[in-house]
Formats: structure tokens, C-alpha cells, sequence
């Protein structure tokens, strides 16, 4: 059974009380906690390292797949290795997520190494969540890397968030796009105390009009320090963009380095990028609706990272 | 309502854009008007709390405001639209009405808002207040959020700057609608004819003073003749 602690976090990563529908796996302080295939989506244990394989049967349509992981010993420190092999034409929905509660002294850490291939006409929405509490001095330490191989025509999402608790985040994301693929990564941070948390983006453009818009939107709040490289590089006729909007705060620090490198004629590439305190003129107009300015802070940072 | 008391305004830079200005607002809808840098969107400003005097009072309801925040000032019935409304990244049009109206709106409550303002609602409700939405949509929706606070006073900053005249027309209904649906008092800072000739009463300021205040019977005619109109701004083209 799970204990209350872990079914917070299972709440927090994965929107769950209980184990999910259809097909999961769970994974608890370092070991699998339980699996389960569905009739499309098969699980297999990896034998030569942690992690798992994970079969999608081509042309499943509208399933979900949930991975959520979950720390609650202090000091346990991991490094898993999951592959997803979706096959043509699927539709399906994969959620992520790491969960860390260190009530202890020792420093946590989950490293998660998620491989996906997408081939032809696959579209997959990946979702991943990270969390971290305790009350302990330990530190909360994840470290995701994600790579996706992107098939002709295939179509992929990736949603990141990571809003509470975690002291140091150092998060790889690489891509490379087969003709016609499409990749969309959406990232929402927010570090406050003395947090860190870095992370880099390289997507090759290398397919016939293939295309990339890689948003990240983030909030650093106290002493907590952030940055943010995104490298974008079109080696096709192609479309490519990139964008971070930070909101800074107290003495806090961000870094934004977007990178575009075109070595097509045909490859169109955008970068955006901008930091700044919360406009003062947002605060007053919510002011004169009658929230306090502590208040009226909330609401446009929780509006800006929804 | 509200009443400014020997109220005077300087820039942090000690510019003087508010002179020892006295008036009070009973009426139901007060139009004040204006050359352009004559200081009426100062005086909207202090009234909602944005701008502090530098001497002087403001009372609302007989009650001294005059050290009240913003935030006071929209709680005990202050509302204030903004002349160049604020975008915010995330924040949908519902949750906006929904913070306005001091409650967690539905859906159809929201859609009421926005059609009182000529607004397709169901367009609109979970259309972020971001940059994809125009001047004039925008205005809208500032107006739908007064409209939502319901409040005793409602100071409304040039509500017609930035809007096509298509639209325009449609304010001047809104504006009528609010008058006869609400109890409130309207206060318009205003150039335009139209919504002067709706109002009860007028305030024309001038150079930071003000230079006529009365019914639109006593003010509009020769406000409107440019060369006896001269006669309220003079000191301004002086």
C-alpha cells in the first residue's frame, strides 16, 4: 500500500490518488512499485539497467500511458533509463513525473532518461510534472534528460512544469526532426529560496519542412537563480522558434541564451527572448479591482505559468 | 460622492499638473473635459488612488480618502478603467471578470458582462487578455469588468480613445444602458461631443484648474463655440 505521503505526490506529478487506469508504471524509492499493459501499450523491464521499454502497438488511438516516479527516502539516489517505442500512427497521451519527499538529511535524487521514437505519423503528448517537499535538510534533486527521434510526419508535445521544491534541476532536452515533424515544448518553471535550475535545448531541424516552437516561461523568486539555452539549428527547409519569458523577482538571477543556426537557405528561424520584473501598471489594474498587491502578484504569476 | 478639497498634484519632478482644484460630484454621470494636458486623467488618477496629492483632500461619501491605497479605495466603491488597458499573459477574460466581480463567476455570468458591451461572448470568455486582442476588444472588456464590480462610483479614462467610430457608437449605448440599469455614479474623462451630451453634468478643466462646471445646458453650447469655448481653456492657450 501507499502511505499518505506518497499518495500526495502521486497527486502533485500525476493528478492521481490511486494507481491509474490502463496502463502504468509506478515506481517507488527505487524500485518498480507495479505495472500494468494495456490490450496496445506493453511495459517491459529493462534486465541490463533500471528503467523500462514500452511498446506502442502502431495506430492505438486516445490512450494514456502514466509513469510517475516517487521518492520518499532521504538520500536515495537513482538514475533511470525508460524507452518509448511508439509505433505509425498513434495517438496517445504519456504522463511523467517526479515526486521527491526528503524529510531527512541526505540529498535525493531521481535522474530520469526518457528516449522516444516516434515513427511516421505518430503524435504523442507528453506530459511531466516535478515536485519536491520535505522538511528535512536534505536537498531535492532531479535531473531529466529527453531525447526524441522524430519520424516522418510525427507530431510530438512535451509539457514540463516544475513549480515547488526542487533545490537543483539541470534538465537536457534533444530532438531531432524527420520531414514533416513537428515539435512543440512548453516549459513552465518557477525556483525561489536558493534554488537552481538549469536547462538546455537542442533541436535539429534536419527533415523537409519540418518545424519547432520551443516556449519556455519561468518565474524566479528570492536568491534562486535560472537559465535557459535553447539551440535551434535548421539544416532544411524548415521553421524554427523560440522563446523565453522570464519574470524576475527580488534578488533573484536569469539567464536566457537562445540560439538559432541556419545552414539552409529555406530555414526560417525566430528567437525571442525577454526578462523583467511584473509591469507595475498589471499591479495597480488588479489593485483597482480589489486585491491587495500581494494578492494581485499571485494572480499574474499564476496566470503567466498557467 | 466624491469631493476634492483645495487638491493640488505635482510630478515627482515638481511639475505642477493639479492647481488648488475644489469640486464636487453628486450627479448621476459627470463628463469632465478638457484640452489636451489640461489634467484630467490626473484627476481620474487621484481619485482612484494611483496618484497621491501633494496637498489637499479627497473624500468619498463625506469620508477622507485622501491616504487610502488603491486597493482601499476599489473597496469601499471606486472603480477605475484604465484608458490604455493592461494585457496580461495567462490570464483569461473570465478569470479577469471573475477577479472583478470579487467571486468566482460561470460561464454565463461572464458572457452576460461581455454582451452588455456588444462582445460575442463565447469568443471571448477563454480568450486570454493577452496581445492578440485588439485596442478595442480590450476596452470592452475594461468596461465589462466596471460593469462587474458594480460599484457607487465608476471613473471611466477617455473610454473612447483608441476605438473606431463603428464601436464608438456602440459605447455611447453602453454608456446609456449604464446609466439607466445602475445606481452608481458614472465619472467620464471625455473629448467627445456625444458623451458629453449624455452626461448631467459637465467639468471643464483647463492649465490644471477648473475653468466651468454645471449642466450640460450651461456648458455644452458654448463649449462647443470655438471662440466663446476659448473662454474655458484660455488660460491654457495663454
Amino acid at each position: 500500500m501507499m502511505d499518505a505521503i506518497q499518495k500526495t505526490l502521486l497527486e502533485q506529478v500525476a493528478g492521481i490518488h490511486e494507481v491509474p487506469q490502463g496502463a502504468y508504471s509506478l515506481r517507488i524509492n527505487g524500485n518498480l512499485y507495479g505495472k500494468n499493459d494495456s490490450e496496445n501499450i506493453s511495459i517491459v523491464k529493462k534486465e541490463d539497467k533500471p528503467g523500462i521499454d514500452i511498446y506502442v502497438k502502431p495506430g492505438t488511438k486516445n490512450e494514456s500511458l502514466h509513469i510517475p516516479v516517487l521518492l520518499s527516502q532521504s538520500g536515495l539516489k537513482e538514475i533511470v533509463y525508460n524507452d518509448f517505442h511508439v509505433g505509425a500512427d498513434c495517438d496517445i497521451t504519456i504522463v511523467a513525473g517526479c515526486g521527491i519527499h526528503n524529510s531527512g538529511a541526505g540529498e535525493s535524487e531521481h535522474s530520469g532518461i526518457h528516449t522516444f521514437y516516434l515513427d511516421a505519423g505518430a503524435k504523442v503528448k507528453y506530459i511531466e510534472k516535478h515536485y519536491g517537499q520535505g522538511d528535512g535538510m536534505g536537498k531535492n534533486v532531479m535531473n531529466p534528460t529527453t531525447v526524441a527521434i522524430l519520424g516522418k510526419d510525427s507530431y510530438m508535445e512535451m509539457e514540463t512544469a516544475q513549480i515547488k521544491g526542487v533545490d537543483s534541476t539541470r534538465r537536457e532536452t534533444s530532438a531531432v526532426l524527420d520531414d514533416g515533424a513537428t515539435l512543440i515544448v512548453r516549459e513552465k518553471i518557477m525556483t525561489h529560496g536558493e534554488q537552481f535550475a538549469e536547462t538546455n535545448f537542442t533541436v535539429d531541424l534536419n527533415g523537409d519542412n519540418c518545424g519547432t516552437h520551443v516556449i519556455s516561461r519561468s518565474v524566479a523568486k528570492d536568491r534562486s537563480r535560472q537559465s535557459f539555452l535553447s539551440r535551434i539549428n535548421g539544416n532544411n527547409r524548415c521553421s524554427g522558434h523560440t522563446e523565453c519569458d522570464a519574470i524576475i523577482m527580488d534578488d533573484a538571477c536569469v539567464t536566457a541564451l537562445p540560439q538559432i543556426e541556419a545552414n539552409h537557405v529555406d530555414a526560417s528561424l525566430i528567437h525571442e527572448a525577454a526578462i523583467g520584473k511584473i509591469a507595475g501598471e498589471q499591479l495597480i489594474k488588479l489593485m483597482t479591482l480589489g486585491l491587495s498587491e500581494k494578492e494581485a502578484e499571485e494572480q499574474i504569476i499564476n496566470g503567466f505559468l498557467k | 460622492m466624491i469631493e476634492f478639497k483645495n487638491v493640488s498634484y505635482e510630478t515627482p519632478d515638481n511639475k505642477e499638473i493639479i492647481r488648488d482644484v475644489s469640486f464636487r460630484i453628486d450627479d448621476r454621470f459627470v463628463a469632465i473635459t478638457g484640452p489636451n494636458g489640461s489634467g484630467k486623467s490626473t484627476i481620474a488618477k487621484l481619485i482612484a488612488g494611483i496618484y497621491k496629492p501633494s496637498s489637499g483632500k479627497i473624500l468619498l461619501d463625506g469620508v477622507d480618502i485622501t491616504e487610502d491605497s488603491i486597493t482601499d479605495r476599489a473597496r469601499a466603491g471606486i472603480s477605475f478603467a484604465f484608458q490604455q488597458p493592461v494585457r496580461f499573459k495567462g490570464i483569461t477574460v473570465k478569470e479577469l471578470i471573475s477577479i472583478a466581480s470579487g467571486k468566482n463567476i460561470s460561464v454565463s455570468e461572464a458572457c452576460a458582462y461581455l454582451s452588455e458591451v456588444g462582445l460575442c461572448a463565447k469568443n471571448y470568455v477563454n480568450r486570454e487578455v493577452d496581445g492578440s486582442l485588439s485596442g478595442g476588444e480590450l476596452k470592452r472588456i475594461e468596461i465589462a469588468m466596471i460593469n462587474a464590480r458594480g460599484t457607487k462610483l465608476a471613473v471611466f479614462d477617455e473610454p473612447e480613445a483608441g476605438i473606431d467610430l463603428w464601436s464608438f457608437n456602440n459605447l455611447i449605448q453602453v454608456f446609456r444602458s449604464m446609466y439607466e440599469r445602475t445606481k452608481g455614479s458614472i465619472v467620464i474623462i471625455s473629448h467627445q461631443e456625444r458623451i458629453l451630451d449624455i452626461a448631467d453634468k459637465i467639468l471643464v478643466i483647463a492649465g490644471g484648474k477648473i475653468s466651468a462646471y454645471g449642466t450640460k445646458n450651461e456648458i455644452l453650447p458654448e463649449l462647443l463655440n470655438v471662440q466663446a469655448g476659448c473662454r474655458f481653456t484660455k488660460e491654457a492657450c495663454e
